[in-house]
Protein backbone atom coordinates (compact mmCIF):
# COMPACT_ATOMS: atom_id res chain seq x y z
CA UNK A 1 0.00 0.00 0.00
CA UNK A 2 1.23 3.45 -0.84
CA UNK A 3 0.81 6.06 1.87
CA UNK A 4 -1.20 9.11 0.92
CA UNK A 5 1.63 11.50 1.73
CA UNK A 6 3.75 10.12 -1.12
CA UNK A 7 1.08 11.03 -3.66
CA UNK A 8 0.74 14.48 -2.09
CA UNK A 9 4.50 15.04 -2.21
CA UNK A 10 4.60 14.07 -5.91
CA UNK A 11 1.84 16.57 -6.70
CA UNK A 12 3.46 19.35 -4.66
CA UNK A 13 6.82 18.81 -6.39
CA UNK A 14 4.98 18.95 -9.73
CA UNK A 15 3.38 22.24 -8.68
CA UNK A 16 6.71 23.77 -7.68
CA UNK A 17 8.40 22.62 -10.92
CA UNK A 18 5.72 24.40 -12.93
CA UNK A 19 5.97 27.51 -10.72
CA UNK A 20 9.75 27.57 -11.25
CA UNK A 21 9.11 27.07 -14.99
CA UNK A 22 7.15 30.32 -15.13
CA UNK A 23 10.13 32.09 -13.51
CA UNK A 24 12.69 30.43 -15.80
CA UNK A 25 10.92 31.05 -19.11
CA UNK A 26 10.17 34.72 -18.72
CA UNK A 27 10.55 35.37 -22.46
CA UNK A 28 8.61 32.52 -24.01
CA UNK A 29 4.86 32.82 -23.56
CA UNK A 30 4.11 29.35 -24.98
CA UNK A 31 6.26 27.61 -22.37
CA UNK A 32 4.56 29.76 -19.73
CA UNK A 33 1.19 28.40 -20.92
CA UNK A 34 2.60 24.86 -20.77
CA UNK A 35 3.74 25.43 -17.18
CA UNK A 36 0.23 26.63 -16.42
CA UNK A 37 -1.11 23.33 -17.79
CA UNK A 38 1.27 21.43 -15.52
CA UNK A 39 0.08 23.50 -12.57
CA UNK A 40 -3.55 22.62 -13.33
CA UNK A 41 -2.49 18.98 -13.57
CA UNK A 42 -0.97 19.02 -10.09
CA UNK A 43 -4.08 20.71 -8.67
CA UNK A 44 -6.26 18.04 -10.28
CA UNK A 45 -3.95 15.48 -8.74
CA UNK A 46 -4.62 16.94 -5.30
CA UNK A 47 -8.38 16.89 -5.87
CA UNK A 48 -8.28 13.22 -6.86
CA UNK A 49 -6.03 12.26 -3.93
CA UNK A 50 -8.25 13.94 -1.37
CA UNK A 51 -11.36 12.55 -3.06
CA UNK A 52 -9.88 9.09 -2.61
CA UNK A 53 -8.93 9.92 1.00
CA UNK A 54 -12.41 11.10 1.93
CA UNK A 55 -14.05 8.39 -0.21
CA UNK A 56 -16.07 11.05 -2.01
CA UNK A 57 -16.64 11.38 -5.75
CA UNK A 58 -17.12 15.17 -5.59
CA UNK A 59 -13.38 15.66 -6.03
CA UNK A 60 -13.49 13.85 -9.35
CA UNK A 61 -16.52 15.93 -10.45
CA UNK A 62 -14.49 19.04 -9.66
CA UNK A 63 -11.58 17.73 -11.75
CA UNK A 64 -14.00 17.19 -14.63
CA UNK A 65 -15.08 20.84 -14.55
CA UNK A 66 -11.49 22.06 -14.15
CA UNK A 67 -10.52 20.09 -17.26
CA UNK A 68 -13.39 21.73 -19.19
CA UNK A 69 -12.45 25.25 -18.15
CA UNK A 70 -8.73 24.66 -18.79
CA UNK A 71 -9.43 23.34 -22.29
CA UNK A 72 -11.42 26.49 -23.12
CA UNK A 73 -8.75 28.68 -21.52
CA UNK A 74 -5.87 27.15 -23.47
CA UNK A 75 -7.82 27.40 -26.75
CA UNK A 76 -8.47 31.12 -26.16
CA UNK A 77 -4.89 31.71 -24.99
CA UNK A 78 -3.42 30.08 -28.08
CA UNK A 79 -5.78 32.09 -30.29
CA UNK A 80 -4.57 35.28 -28.59
CA UNK A 81 -0.95 34.18 -29.17
CA UNK A 82 -1.65 33.57 -32.88
CA UNK A 83 -3.22 37.04 -33.22
CA UNK A 84 -0.29 38.64 -31.37
CA UNK A 85 2.20 36.87 -33.61
CA UNK A 86 0.30 38.01 -36.68
CA UNK A 87 0.45 41.64 -35.59
CA UNK A 88 3.90 41.86 -33.95
CA UNK A 89 5.79 38.99 -35.68
CA UNK A 90 7.15 37.94 -32.30
CA UNK A 91 5.93 36.14 -29.21
CA UNK A 92 8.63 37.50 -26.98
CA UNK A 93 7.01 38.79 -23.81
CA UNK A 94 9.03 42.02 -23.95
CA UNK A 95 7.83 42.82 -27.46
CA UNK A 96 4.17 42.31 -26.68
CA UNK A 97 4.09 44.30 -23.44
CA UNK A 98 2.20 47.12 -25.10
CA UNK A 99 -0.68 47.42 -22.68
CA UNK A 100 0.87 49.80 -20.19
CA UNK A 101 -1.39 51.24 -17.56
CA UNK B 1 7.47 -5.60 -3.24
CA UNK B 2 4.02 -4.99 -4.48
CA UNK B 3 3.47 -4.36 -8.20
CA UNK B 4 1.41 -1.29 -7.38
CA UNK B 5 4.27 0.30 -5.43
CA UNK B 6 6.68 -0.32 -8.31
CA UNK B 7 4.24 1.23 -10.79
CA UNK B 8 3.71 4.23 -8.53
CA UNK B 9 7.41 4.98 -8.09
CA UNK B 10 8.35 4.41 -11.75
CA UNK B 11 5.59 6.61 -13.12
CA UNK B 12 5.94 9.37 -10.54
CA UNK B 13 9.66 9.51 -11.38
CA UNK B 14 8.78 9.67 -15.09
CA UNK B 15 6.17 12.36 -14.40
CA UNK B 16 8.59 14.56 -12.47
CA UNK B 17 11.50 14.12 -14.89
CA UNK B 18 9.36 14.86 -17.95
CA UNK B 19 7.86 17.92 -16.26
CA UNK B 20 11.40 19.16 -15.52
CA UNK B 21 12.11 18.63 -19.22
CA UNK B 22 9.06 20.76 -20.12
CA UNK B 23 10.47 23.83 -18.39
CA UNK B 24 14.16 23.40 -19.24
CA UNK B 25 14.36 22.05 -22.82
CA UNK B 26 15.33 24.60 -25.49
CA UNK B 27 13.02 23.58 -28.30
CA UNK B 28 9.29 24.30 -27.66
CA UNK B 29 8.28 21.27 -29.77
CA UNK B 30 10.32 18.99 -27.53
CA UNK B 31 8.86 20.57 -24.43
CA UNK B 32 5.32 20.05 -25.79
CA UNK B 33 6.12 16.39 -26.40
CA UNK B 34 7.48 15.99 -22.87
CA UNK B 35 4.26 17.61 -21.63
CA UNK B 36 2.35 14.87 -23.50
CA UNK B 37 4.53 12.30 -21.79
CA UNK B 38 3.90 13.78 -18.36
CA UNK B 39 0.15 13.71 -19.04
CA UNK B 40 0.44 10.02 -19.91
CA UNK B 41 2.30 9.14 -16.72
CA UNK B 42 -0.08 11.13 -14.56
CA UNK B 43 -3.01 9.35 -16.24
CA UNK B 44 -1.47 6.08 -15.09
CA UNK B 45 -1.11 7.45 -11.56
CA UNK B 46 -4.78 8.50 -11.66
CA UNK B 47 -5.66 4.92 -12.54
CA UNK B 48 -4.03 3.85 -9.28
CA UNK B 49 -6.21 6.41 -7.48
CA UNK B 50 -9.48 4.86 -8.80
CA UNK B 51 -10.13 7.67 -11.27
CA UNK B 52 -10.45 5.53 -14.38
CA UNK B 53 -12.84 7.84 -16.22
CA UNK B 54 -10.73 10.92 -15.59
CA UNK B 55 -7.51 9.22 -16.63
CA UNK B 56 -9.09 8.21 -19.94
CA UNK B 57 -10.46 11.76 -20.33
CA UNK B 58 -6.98 13.14 -19.61
CA UNK B 59 -5.52 11.08 -22.43
CA UNK B 60 -8.36 11.63 -24.90
CA UNK B 61 -9.03 15.32 -24.31
CA UNK B 62 -5.61 16.53 -23.23
CA UNK B 63 -3.22 14.47 -25.31
CA UNK B 64 -5.68 14.16 -28.17
CA UNK B 65 -6.95 17.72 -28.44
CA UNK B 66 -5.24 20.32 -26.28
CA UNK B 67 -1.67 19.14 -26.80
CA UNK B 68 -2.22 18.75 -30.55
CA UNK B 69 -3.44 22.36 -30.51
CA UNK B 70 -0.27 23.37 -28.66
CA UNK B 71 1.96 21.52 -31.12
CA UNK B 72 0.04 23.09 -34.00
CA UNK B 73 0.60 26.61 -32.69
CA UNK B 74 4.25 25.95 -31.81
CA UNK B 75 4.96 24.64 -35.29
CA UNK B 76 2.95 27.40 -36.99
CA UNK B 77 4.78 30.25 -35.30
CA UNK B 78 8.40 30.85 -36.18
CA UNK B 79 9.95 31.14 -32.73
CA UNK B 80 13.41 32.53 -32.24
CA UNK B 81 14.75 29.94 -29.79
CA UNK B 82 17.93 31.75 -28.78
CA UNK B 83 15.96 34.90 -28.06
CA UNK B 84 13.30 32.98 -26.18
CA UNK B 85 15.86 31.39 -23.87
CA UNK B 86 17.60 34.70 -23.08
CA UNK B 87 16.62 35.09 -19.45
CA UNK B 88 17.10 31.44 -18.53
CA UNK B 89 20.54 31.78 -16.90
CA UNK B 90 19.61 35.10 -15.35
CA UNK B 91 16.53 33.74 -13.62
CA UNK B 92 17.95 30.27 -12.91
CA UNK B 93 18.88 30.99 -9.30
CA UNK B 94 15.50 32.52 -8.45
CA UNK B 95 13.76 29.61 -10.17
CA UNK B 96 15.70 27.09 -8.09
CA UNK B 97 14.95 29.15 -4.97
CA UNK B 98 11.20 29.21 -5.69
CA UNK B 99 11.23 25.49 -6.47
CA UNK B 100 13.13 24.58 -3.30
CA UNK B 101 11.02 26.78 -1.04
CA UNK B 102 7.59 25.74 -2.29
CA UNK B 103 8.47 22.05 -2.71
CA UNK B 104 10.17 21.90 0.69
CA UNK B 105 7.37 23.62 2.55
CA UNK B 106 4.56 21.65 0.90
CA UNK B 107 6.35 18.31 1.24
CA UNK B 108 7.21 19.00 4.90
CA UNK B 109 3.61 19.91 5.64
CA UNK B 110 2.12 16.93 3.82
CA UNK B 111 4.67 14.53 5.30
CA UNK B 112 3.97 15.66 8.86
CA UNK B 113 0.24 15.84 8.38
CA UNK B 114 -0.43 12.57 6.61
CA UNK B 115 2.54 10.23 7.08
CA UNK B 116 1.53 8.99 10.50
CA UNK B 117 -2.21 9.14 9.97
CA UNK B 118 -2.14 5.51 8.83
CA UNK B 119 -4.27 6.41 5.82
CA UNK B 120 -3.37 4.56 2.67
CA UNK B 121 -4.66 5.10 -0.82
CA UNK B 122 -7.45 2.73 -1.72
CA UNK B 123 -6.53 1.08 -5.00
CA UNK B 124 -8.80 -0.41 -7.59
CA UNK B 125 -8.06 -3.93 -6.40
CA UNK B 126 -9.95 -3.24 -3.18
CA UNK B 127 -12.93 -1.79 -4.98
CA UNK B 128 -13.75 -4.46 -7.55
CA UNK B 129 -17.44 -4.32 -8.32
CA UNK B 130 -17.85 -0.57 -8.09
CA UNK B 131 -18.05 1.32 -11.35
CA UNK B 132 -16.31 4.67 -11.26
CA UNK B 133 -17.72 5.90 -14.58
CA UNK B 134 -21.28 4.91 -13.65
CA UNK B 135 -21.12 6.63 -10.27
CA UNK B 136 -19.55 9.72 -11.78
CA UNK B 137 -22.21 9.92 -14.49
CA UNK B 138 -24.96 9.49 -11.94
CA UNK B 139 -23.61 12.39 -9.84
CA UNK B 140 -22.96 14.54 -12.91
CA UNK B 141 -26.46 14.23 -14.34
CA UNK B 142 -28.39 14.62 -11.08
CA UNK B 143 -26.65 16.72 -8.48
CA UNK B 144 -24.34 18.72 -10.72
CA UNK B 145 -26.58 19.12 -13.77
CA UNK B 146 -26.56 22.94 -13.69
CA UNK B 147 -22.76 23.01 -13.42
CA UNK B 148 -22.57 20.55 -16.32
CA UNK B 149 -24.68 22.86 -18.50
CA UNK B 150 -22.57 25.87 -17.51
CA UNK B 151 -19.48 23.89 -18.52
CA UNK B 152 -21.08 23.29 -21.92
CA UNK B 153 -21.68 27.04 -22.29
CA UNK B 154 -18.04 27.73 -21.34
CA UNK B 155 -16.89 25.37 -24.09
CA UNK B 156 -19.19 27.14 -26.57
CA UNK B 157 -17.68 30.44 -25.42
CA UNK B 158 -14.21 29.02 -26.09
CA UNK B 159 -15.20 28.04 -29.63
CA UNK B 160 -16.80 31.41 -30.44
CA UNK B 161 -14.00 33.51 -28.94
CA UNK B 162 -11.15 31.61 -30.59
CA UNK B 163 -12.90 31.81 -33.98
CA UNK B 164 -13.65 35.52 -33.71
CA UNK B 165 -10.11 36.28 -32.51
CA UNK B 166 -8.39 34.56 -35.40
CA UNK B 167 -10.90 35.35 -38.15
CA UNK B 168 -9.76 37.90 -40.70
CA UNK B 169 -10.99 39.09 -44.03
CA UNK B 170 -9.10 37.33 -46.74
CA UNK B 171 -7.30 39.68 -49.12
CA UNK B 172 -6.46 37.11 -51.77
CA UNK B 173 -9.97 35.88 -52.44
CA UNK B 174 -12.17 37.80 -54.86
CA UNK B 175 -15.69 38.38 -53.73
CA UNK B 176 -18.63 40.50 -54.85
CA UNK B 177 -20.12 43.42 -53.01
CA UNK B 178 -23.80 43.46 -54.01
CA UNK B 179 -24.50 46.96 -52.66
CA UNK B 180 -21.66 48.37 -54.69
CA UNK B 181 -22.88 46.54 -57.76
CA UNK B 182 -26.39 47.94 -57.42
CA UNK B 183 -25.23 51.51 -56.89
CA UNK B 184 -22.96 51.61 -59.90
CA UNK B 185 -23.71 54.31 -62.46
CA UNK B 186 -23.41 54.28 -66.19
CA UNK B 187 -20.41 56.61 -66.27
CA UNK B 188 -18.28 54.21 -64.22
CA UNK B 189 -18.66 51.36 -66.63
CA UNK B 190 -19.09 52.88 -70.06
CA UNK B 191 -16.56 55.07 -71.80
CA UNK B 192 -17.04 56.48 -75.30
CA UNK B 193 -13.81 56.76 -77.24
CA UNK B 194 -13.54 58.92 -80.29
CA UNK B 195 -11.99 57.00 -83.12
CA UNK B 196 -9.38 59.22 -84.76
CA UNK B 197 -8.03 56.81 -87.38
CA UNK B 198 -11.22 55.99 -89.16
CA UNK B 199 -11.91 58.49 -91.91
CA UNK B 200 -15.23 58.03 -93.50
Amino acid sequence: MIPMSHYLIVSSILFSISLAGIFLNRKNIIIMLMSLELMFLSINFNFIIFGNYLNDLTGQIFVFFILTVVAAESAIGLAIIVVLYRNKHSINVQDIARLKG
Amino acid sequence: MNVEIIIFYIFSLLLLSSSIAVVTVNNPVKSAISLVFSFFSSAILWLLLNAEFLSIILILVYVGAVMVLFLFVVMMLDINISQAKEGFVKYFSIGIFVFATIAGLLSYFFYNQFENSGKNIITSIDLIGTDNTKNLGYLLYTEYLLAFEIAAIILLLGIISSITLTLRKSTTNKYQNPAHQVNVSKSERLRIIKDEDRKT
